[in-house]
This record gives structure tokens, C-alpha cells and sequence, in this order.
């Protein structure tokens, strides 16, 4: 393993810019890949098989989310790959397609129009451009960043404290005023209401998950040291790289900063631990779902698939633990909650497009693949798993 | 631009002669559903728009220059060049038309009734296929009124083509175009 690993070094110095992906990130996507490339097999080799040993319906449905997941993938992993500015700019983009999707199908009147155009030009970009520069004017490293944190007088200010309250407070308060201002009064609460939820869920809470690349993280796992044979194994590289001091210095019980870990692999764990969630959720509902939560909204989820979901997601995320700075339980705590909060987006956005009337976002209008469908799930579990691990696993004191 | 998809009901991209009929919201609506037509139809496809409006400033003249609207005057109609005859002119034998039968921008979520253009369109020429266009969601993106688009996705249904009826009164064809594009609102 380590002459294979040294045989590519050159490359992967290369994309392991900084501390943004690593060898264990690599790791990850290159099982991710296996599972994709073997589902699509499974799907293939099912679509030829006569029509009575799997419901044609059930393997349609199977095949088209393979391809969305590899679209998902495919573009989530060039994102990562070219750097956070990048990574930035697509989850800016993903945020103003499903604003537009949410607003194309909720109804607004014609008073809303200026206010509508201050949600999609003014504060999205505005909260993407916040949680761009980040914590990155603490300590600029570069020279242009240093000349802006001085001309802004932002110089050692983490801009955690705009972007968190941005939207929630001054967008809030600016959307029901402005529509105020357009004169009309109909449905007033209910038109400001939307939009705000709008603004809220498809750009502030999707934020959250590239803003994950801001935190210190700290972790309680042993230090590295060349004789571990747990996280040493893949991480011959992080090995030389390590200060010996460091881990000299900290006691092994102790927390201290995760050093061995790349930002931009703890968002793709994230990411992937959602999905993950959405498919065990799909596939436990399938296979013993009897009771239905709330027929009404949702038909296909069931109380078997939620819970079975959440524990199966809890185990996986905690056997990919070595992507993250957390420990065994701590990753299966992370990924338990993060599946409860991902159905808790799923069932949301169930209700809001039956009252609707549409089954999928995407099928408002034809042709579009619904963004809204893919990220509810990523929307309302990227805020709580960014301040659990802000909270308890990086350094804010 | 608009996000816009474009669905075919009962009907086929052709290059025939045609004229496309559709309700108006917006000044998008013309540049939006031009483009949507296929590259080999757009190119016989002309808009026709209110020269009063388009023929006011550089920018909007290279807008309707840009989708090869042809320019009609609302406001002097004289009897020799009539709007009818300068679109029928204007048509040739190759050329298709857009044509917003409302008169102008409506402002409200009702249709409004239509002029008469199309029925002496159909009476002049009637081996026109008349084709009418529901444009959804378009009023949202650009109201009436306003200059700054909002990127709604936005829906243009194409539907069945029809023709003036022998003996057909003006009022009763009007009414059957508009039901026409109406209909397609809810397919």
C-alpha cells in the first residue's frame, strides 16, 4: 500500500493543496466510485433479466437515481478537486437553481417582483461571497489578503458572525418591509413567509455545508505515530508530514487540532452520509416499511424505513470514521443525527410540494431535473451538522 | 435565459408556413419563445412587435434587430398599409409569424380578449396553419412595468394547429383561438 501511495505522490502533492483533500478523502471517493460503478452494473445487468423477477417500475426508478448520483458525484467531486473557491461557486450556483425552482413553484404576486430580485442578485450571492472569505481574514495568508483585511478593517474578524445571522435577521426583516414598500397588501404574511423560508432553506442552511471548511477542528483521536496501525495505515504521507513536536507535545487523551485530515473530505463524508441516509431510509421503507408516518404527505416513508435508516446510516458513517476528525461513536452519533435531519428536510419538502400539487420540483417543468428533490435532505442537515462539529469538535473558544 | 422549456402538444417543429398566436405578459415573451423554436425554424421565424415600443432606443432596436421582429405601428394604421397586409408582406411565401393577439402586455392572470389581426390573418391566407403558444410564467420573470428580470424557470406549451373555418364569424374565431391557448395552460 505505501509503494503504491508513493508511486502517485507527485500527483497527489499536487491536489492535496493545503489541508483541503487528503489521502484518506482519495480513499473514500475511490470506494464511492466501486459502489457507483457496481450499481450501475446491478441496474444494467437487471434491466436485461425478463420482467418478472424485478417490478419494472422499482429498477426504473433504481436506474435513474444511479445517474443522478453519478451526475452528483461527478460534479461534487470536480468542485472538491478544484479547490474551495470552486467548491464555493457550485454550492453558490446549486443554491440559486433550487431558489429558483422554490419560487418558480410557489406563488408570488407582482409586488414581489423587487424583492424577489433582491433574494436572487443581492443576498445570495452576498451570503456565498461571506462564507467565501470566512475565517480567512484571521490570519491572511496572502498579500491581496492582507491589503483587503486592512482596507475593510476586518483584519483578524471571522466573518462566521455575518454570514450566521445575515439572512436570518436583516434578509428577514428586509423581505416583509420591501414588499410593504410595493404597496400591496394581499396575502402579505404569507407572501413574506415564503420567501423568507425560501431564502432560508435553499442558500442559508445549504451554506453551512461548504462553510465547513472554516472550521479549527480539534479531535480526541490518539496522535499519529508511526507505529499506529489504524489511521497510519492509509496516511503514509500526513506520517512525514507531521511535526514530531506535535504529537510529542499533546497527551494521547487529550483533544488536540486534526492536523491529519483534509476540510474538503469532511464535506464529502458530509454529503455522502446524507445521501446515504435518503437511500437506507428508501430501501428499509421498501423492504418492511408497514406503518407510514403521515400518508398525507408522503406515502413511501415509513416509521421501519425511518429507523432502520438512521441506525444503518449511523453504523456506515461510523465505519468511514477515518475520513473525519471524529472518533468511532462520535461518528456514528454525527451520522445518526445527520440522517434524522435529513428525512426531517425530505418529509418538509413532501408537504410543501403536496400542497403544491407536484410530486417532484422537477416536474414543474419539464425536462429539469429537480435540484430542490436532490438537496432537501443536504438543506436540513447541513446547518445541525456544522454546529455540532463547530461545537464540539473544533476550536471557538 | 429564462430557464424556459418548451413542449410540443400535438404538433411538430416544422418549417411550414405558420403562425404562432400566444398570450402576452412580458417583454421577454417574444425573444424567449423565438428562441425556443429550432434553429432551422427560428431563421423563417419572424416576431411581430409594436414598433412604438421597439423602434425607441439603440438597445431596443438591436433587441428586435437581434430576433428579426418585424416592426409593426400602432398608432398610425393607414388603409393601403395595414398591419395585416404589411405581416402577410412581410411573410412572403417562406416565412412564419409570432403574433401576440392580446394588442399588448396584459397585466392581470386573465387573458385578455382578443384583436381581430388573426381572424383577417386566416381569411387572407388560409392555408396558414394558425398554432397557438401558452407562455407560463414568463409575467413573473419580467412583469409589466418592471425592468429588472427575476430568474423564474418559465414553461412555453405549443399546441395544435388550426385554421379559420369556412362560414366562421370574426367573434366566434376569436373566441376559439384564445380558448385555444387557454386550454393549453392545464395540459
Amino acid at each position: 500500500m505505501m509503494i503504491e501511495n508513493l508511486h502517485f505522490e507527485p500527483l497527489l502533492a499536487f491536489l492535496q493543496s493545503a489541508d483541503w483533500l487528503n489521502t484518506p478523502t482519495y480513499w473514500l471517493v475511490f470506494v464511492v466510485i466501486v459502489v457507483l460503478i457496481a450499481a450501475s452494473v446491478i441496474g444494467q445487468t437487471l434491466n436485461r433479466q425478463p420482467e418478472n423477477v424485478v417490478s419494472p417500475a422499482l429498477l426504473r426508478t433504481f436506474n435513474q437515481r444511479v445517474r443522478a448520483w453519478w451526475m452528483m458525484f461527478a460534479i461534487l467531486a470536480a468542485g472538491l478537486l478544484l479547490g474551495y473557491t470552486c467548491t464555493i461557486v457550485l454550492f453558490g450556483f446549486v443554491s440559486f437553481w433550487a431558489l429558483r425552482e422554490f419560487i418558480t413553484m410557489t406563488p408570488t404576486r407582482r409586488g414581489d417582483h423587487r424583492t424577489l430580485f433582491w433574494v436572487f442578485f443581492v443576498f445570495t450571492p452576498m451570503q456565498y461571497l461571506l462564507v467565501g472569505v470566512g475565517s480567512s481574514l484571521v490570519e491572511p495568508q496572502s498579500a491581496s489578503a492582507i491589503w483587503w483585511a486592512d482596507k475593510l478593517m476586518l483584519r483578524g474578524v471571522d466573518l462566521y458572525g455575518l454570514y450566521s445571522i445575515m439572512i436570518p435577521v436583516y434578509a428577514s426583516l428586509y423581505i416583509p418591509a420591501r414588499i410593504a414598500l410595493s404597496g400591496d397588501a394581499r396575502r402579505f404574511l404569507e407572501r413574506s413567509a415564503k420567501i423568507q423560508f425560501s431564502l432560508l432553506i435553499c442558500v442559508y442552511s445549504l451554506s453551512y455545508a461548504p462553510a465547513l471548511a472554516h472550521l479549527d477542528l480539534l479531535t480526541s483521536k490518539p496522535a499519529v505515530s508511526n507505529t499506529s496501525l489504524s489511521t497510519g495505515d492509509v496516511l503514509p504521507r500526513e506520517i512525514g508530514d507531521e511535526e514530531p513536536s506535535d504529537a510529542e507535545l499533546q497527551p494521547s487523551a487529550a483533544r488536540r487540532p486534526w492536523t491529519e485530515g483534509g476540510r474538503g473530505g469532511l464535506l464529502f463524508y458530509f454529503i455522502l452520509i446524507v445521501q446515504l441516509g435518503d437511500i437506507f431510509q428508501y430501501a428499509w421503507g421498501k423492504l418492511l416499511g408497514q406503518r407510514v408516518i403521515a400518508p398525507q404527505i408522503n406515502a413511501s416513508r415509513t416509521w421501519e424505513g425511518f429507523v432502520g435508516g438512521a441506525l444503518t446510516t449511523a453504523i456506515v458513517g461510523a465505519l468511514l470514521w477515518w475520513v473525519t476528525p471524529f472518533r468511532i461513536w462520535e461518528a456514528a452519533c454525527m451520522s445518526f443525527v445527520t440522517a434524522v435531519m435529513g428525512s426531517a428536510g425530505g418529509m418538509t419538502m413532501s408537504a410543501i410540494k403536496r400542497d403544491r400539487g407536484v410530486t417532484d420540483t422537477g416536474t414543474l417543468v419539464q425536462g429539469h431535473a429537480g435540484v430542490l428533490d436532490r438537496i432537501d435532505s443536504i438543506c436540513f442537515a447541513a446547518p445541525v451538522f456544522y454546529h455540532l462539529t463547530r461545537y464540539f469538535f473544533s476550536d471557538v473558544a | 435565459m429564462a430557464g424556459s422549456s418548451v413542449r410540443w402538444v400535438d404538433c411538430q417543429p416544422e418549417t411550414c408556413q405558420r403562425v404562432y398566436f400566444a398570450n402576452h405578459t412580458s417583454h421577454l415573451d417574444a425573444l424567449v419563445l423565438w428562441s425556443s423554436l429550432p434553429r432551422n425554424i427560428r431563421s423563417l421565424t419572424r416576431a411581430v412587435a409594436a414598433k412604438d415600443y421597439w423602434d425607441k432606443s439603440a438597445f431596443r432596436r438591436y433587441i428586435a434587430g437581434s430576433v428579426n421582429a418585424l416592426l409593426i405601428d400602432r398608432e398610425n394604421i393607414k388603409v393601403h398599409r395595414s398591419p395585416v397586409e404589411l405581416m402577410i408582406q412581410a411573410m412572403g411565401d417562406t416565412h412564419s409569424l409570432i403574433v401576440f393577439p392580446e394588442g399588448g402586455r396584459n397585466a392581470t392572470d386573465e387573458m385578455g380578449e382578443f384583436k381581430s389581426g388573426l381572424y383577417y390573418l386566416g381569411k387572407k391566407r388560409p392555408d396558414l396553419e394558425l398554432v397557438p403558444v401558452y407562455i407560463d410564467n414568463l409575467n413573473r420573470v419580467l412583469p409589466r412595468g418592471e425592468f429588472l428580470p427575476v430568474p423564474l424557470l418559465s414553461c412555453i406549451t405549443i399546441g395544435p394547429p388550426m385554421w379559420l373555418e369556412s362560414g366562421e364569424s370574426k367573434q366566434e374565431f376569436l373566441k376559439r383561438a384564445r380558448e385555444a391557448v387557454k386550454r393549453l395552460k392545464d395540459i
